[in-house]
């Protein structure tokens, strides 16, 4: 019997009267206004607003119509542990996710040592279980040491708990050697994620090939590095049945290539990321190292795609690829900084902001691609239905707020929208029954 | 008209790049003088900050800050502290503790000096960041052009070589058409960055149509880049892209920012030719260098020199100009 794929740190299930919340759950068709109960963790009752009375034992929070909604899911996301907690641990990185309105996430393996073997799968889970604020599974590698050579064990890692596998940061650049992997998934079974970039391509570079890196002299990434993989590996896929997800994709060809594998029926799913949905090569020309990521930031057609993508379902799912790097690591000139951008406290507001708030994505929409990926790597989904176990978001879609106002609670501070205003702000996050996060006032006398 | 940092050629419209220019002039009489010093700078401190081997572009510097009684300080990033793994950032910050008015800045990273410009006080000048930029080598190549053309209004200038590699090629398509001139860079399509053309430049592959330009700018092939296989090879790249005496007519000016690899981007015959200009185009970095320091430095904040004391003749004019930073 394989171990539980999530895992989380000591928690005290919540006992809360949430009234008068405007209830969005997509999936459930649960759209209005409701008093909400959980209790012991569970949600216990939904009822019309003002019908539910307060019980002498629990919280009671006035929700004055702000929208719960089913906690955030994010299948992409580095928690620097082992090896690299000076940006990131599994306290601060799950804390910076609960924040966000996340109930679960799960981890990348690029760590050092790198999560390629069960030992190393139980230590980190045995961690989790003491820090994790909330649920967290992770991918190990596919291939022994992200070197592209040898297969890790990934039938005894999947005993272990691991959710899939990934080589994430790097292409599995051997079509051979993935689709042994492939192969090899039908006696283990995981999701296969896959980072896609042809080195041979990206080598060099490390901003979006196009006008941007041409006035900058700065290397750049063609996006046929990400679309010619992604069309191999889903023939790959499609050949051996097997079950892959593209993780962050960039470009327009890339969106083309999965809707073609979608439909010849291959079993593919894909995410995308806040930054590429909002931000394009233009936020490059300040070289600011917040906004050096892979794959880079493209052109504003490569966005429109991506957002279209989403919308249509070709896409399945937000993920963050949350990336945290230590401020000395990024105040660097641009080429010498390291790839990647913090997101698990933005993406929501960033997104609601930039694509809900000016008509083009629908908020209901919205909630459901950021709460889709459990399903694609066959976890539970969060329900706001009773006798589901709370994982709950609640959010003011009026706050205003300036990223990064109030510092982080991750532990690194490289988000490329700091210093953006952004509408929606999360007030309450439960997590498995637990409140993990409660946003938190600050008030000091004399102020 | 403010300047604090000359960071980026765009920093500079066409007037400015022109008060440069002729501030330029004006110290070029300084040069013919028995004496080269003017003290207009006495008492202030450059910074020679060098993270990439340079012998001519830190020696027109050093040149230029000497010839306006400025003192130097050369600091090269090998043999340094920078090789026990200090950051830029720490490096800058303990030069800083110098007290530097100017400090001039090669790195191989775009965008240093800018990172720099935010982390100390000291005017910025950007002698080479990357494969991004290289602002004074366009204001000594303008220049070094309008001494010999005038303005350079309608001219056409091909730029031809390594534009990929290249930060002379970006800052020069850059000041060129500020300055009026139609550009087009040539090269081998693995040595043409995608995108290029956004700049507002023509993009050629062969030097078919060289007879129209009325100047022949070259880039030096380097040598390494043969290893990367960006080119086939020398003899290859030379017999399609080596301006020579078959290619150069003797209208057209010729220009190379050097040093030259003889025989490969061009043959020996056109470098020592009238036309070429290439020895005028480092006699101008002095001058300019002086004029891009004097712009920096020589403002209101400057110790006051009297006009009988040497400083060049109109040289007010640029500072009159100026608001306060």
């Amino acid at each position: 019997m394989a171990a539980n794929p999530l895992v989380h740190g000591p928690q005290q299930p919540a006992d809360m009267l949430l009234r008068d919340v405007h209830v969005l759950d997509p999936r459930a068709g649960v759209d209005g206004r409701h008093d909400v109960r959980v209790r012991a963790g569970e949600i216990a009752e939904m009822a019309p607003p003002g019908t539910l009375g307060h019980q002498p034992d629990e919280e009671l929070l006035e929700g004055q119509g702000r929208h719960l909604l089913p906690a955030f899911f994010d299948p992409h996301v580095h928690m620097r542990t082992p090896g690299h907690e000076h940006k990131e641990d599994l306290d601060s990185g799950t804390r910076a996710a609960a924040a966000g309105g996340y109930a679960a996430v799960l981890a990348m393996p690029n760590t050092d040592p790198v999560l390629d073997s069960a030992p190393l799968l139980r230590s980190l889970r045995d961690t989790a279980a003491r820090e994790a604020r909330i649920s967290i599974g992770f991918l190990p590698c596919i291939t022994r040491g992200l070197q592209g050579e040898q297969l890790t064990e990934m039938a005894e890692l999947r005993q272990e708990g691991a959710v899939g596998f990934t080589d994430d940061g790097m292409p599995v650049q051997s079509a051979g050697m993935l689709r042994k992997a492939l192969q090899y998934q039908r006696l283990c079974g995981g999701v296969i994620a896959l980072h896609e970039e042809d080195p041979t391509l990206s080598r060099g570079g490390c901003v979006h090939e196009g006008v941007v890196s041409a006035a900058l002299g700065i290397g750049g990434i063609p996006t046929i590095s990400e679309s010619t993989m992604v069309a191999r590996d889903a023939a790959l896929a499609g050949y051996e049945d097997a079950r892959v997800h593209f993780q962050h994709l960039s470009c327009v060809a890339s969106v083309d290539a999965v809707a073609h594998a979608k439909a010849q029926g291959w079993r593919v799913s894909t995410e995308v990321s806040p930054h590429h949905l909002l931000l394009t090569e233009q936020d490059v020309r300040s070289m600011d190292t917040r906004m050096k990521m892979n794959p880079p930031l493209a052109t504003e057609a490569d966005r429109q795609a991506l957002i279209e993508g989403l919308r249509s379902g070709t896409i399945d799912c937000v993920a963050t690829d949350h990336a945290p790097h230590a401020r000395e690591e990024k105040e660097v000139p641009f080429e010498q900084a390291p790839m990647g951008t913090t997101g698990l406290e933005t993406a929501f507001a960033a997104l609601y902001t930039g694509l809900v708030l000016p008509g083009v994505l629908d908020l209901k929409l919205l909630v459901q691609r950021m709460t889709a990926g459990a399903e694609l790597f066959a976890l539970p989904t969060a329900h706001v239905v009773p006798g589901e176990l709370a994982n709950l978001t609640l959010v003011d879609l009026d706050a205003e707020w300036v990223a990064g106002e109030r510092g982080w609670e991750s532990r690194s501070e490289n988000c490329c929208f700091a210093g953006r205003k952004l509408h929606g702000r999360v007030l309450l996050t439960l997590s498995s029954g637990a409140v993990v996060y409660r946003e938190r006032a600050f008030s000091v006398v004399g102020a | 008209m403010t300047m604090q940092h000359l960071l980026s050629i765009e920093d500079l419209d066409r007037a400015g790049i022109e008060r440069i220019v002729e501030q330029a002039a004006r110290f070029a009489e300084v040069s013919d003088r028995e004496i080269k010093k003017v003290p207009a700078l006495r008492g202030r401190m450059v910074l020679n900050l060098f993270y990439e081997a340079s012998t001519r572009t830190r020696s027109s510097f050093e040149l230029a800050a000497k010839r306006l009684s400025a003192d130097v300080v050369n600091f090269a990033a090998s043999g340094s502290s920078v090789e026990k793994g200090e950051s830029l950032k720490d490096t800058v910050l303990t030069l800083s503790a110098h007290k530097p008015d100017a400090i001039v800045l090669r790195t191989p990273w775009a965008g240093a000096a800018e990172l720099v410009s935010k982390w100390c006080s000291a005017a910025i000048v950007n002698a080479g960041d990357g494969k991004r930029e290289h602002p004074t080598q366009a204001l000594l190549d303008v220049y070094t052009l309008r001494s010999r053309l005038g303005e350079l209004d309608g001219a056409s200038i091909w730029i031809i070589g390594d534009v990929a590699h290249s930060r002379v090629a970006r800052s020069n398509i850059i000041a060129f058409q500020r300055m009026g001139a139609k550009v087009t860079v040539a090269g081998p399509p693995t040595l043409i960055p995608r995108g290029i053309e956004a700049l507002g430049c023509d993009v050629r592959f062969t030097l078919d149509e060289l007879p129209s330009a009325d100047v022949v700018y070259t880039l030096r092939m380097q040598r390494e880049r043969m290893s990367e296989t960006w080119v086939p090879s020398l003899r290859e790249y030379a017999s399609w892209y080596q301006v020579n005496g078959k290619r150069l007519s003797p209208r057209q000016v010729l220009m190379h920012p050097g040093p030259v690899n003889r025989g490969v981007e061009l043959s020996g015959e056109v470098v020592d030719s009238p036309q070429a200009v290439i020895t005028a185009q480092v006699e101008a970095g002095v001058v300019v260098r002086m004029a891009v320091l004097y712009e920096l430095l020589a403002g209101a904040s400057a110790p006051s020199t009297s006009p009988s004391s040497g400083r060049p003749e109109a040289a007010g004019a640029a500072i009159g100009e100026r608001q306060p930073a």
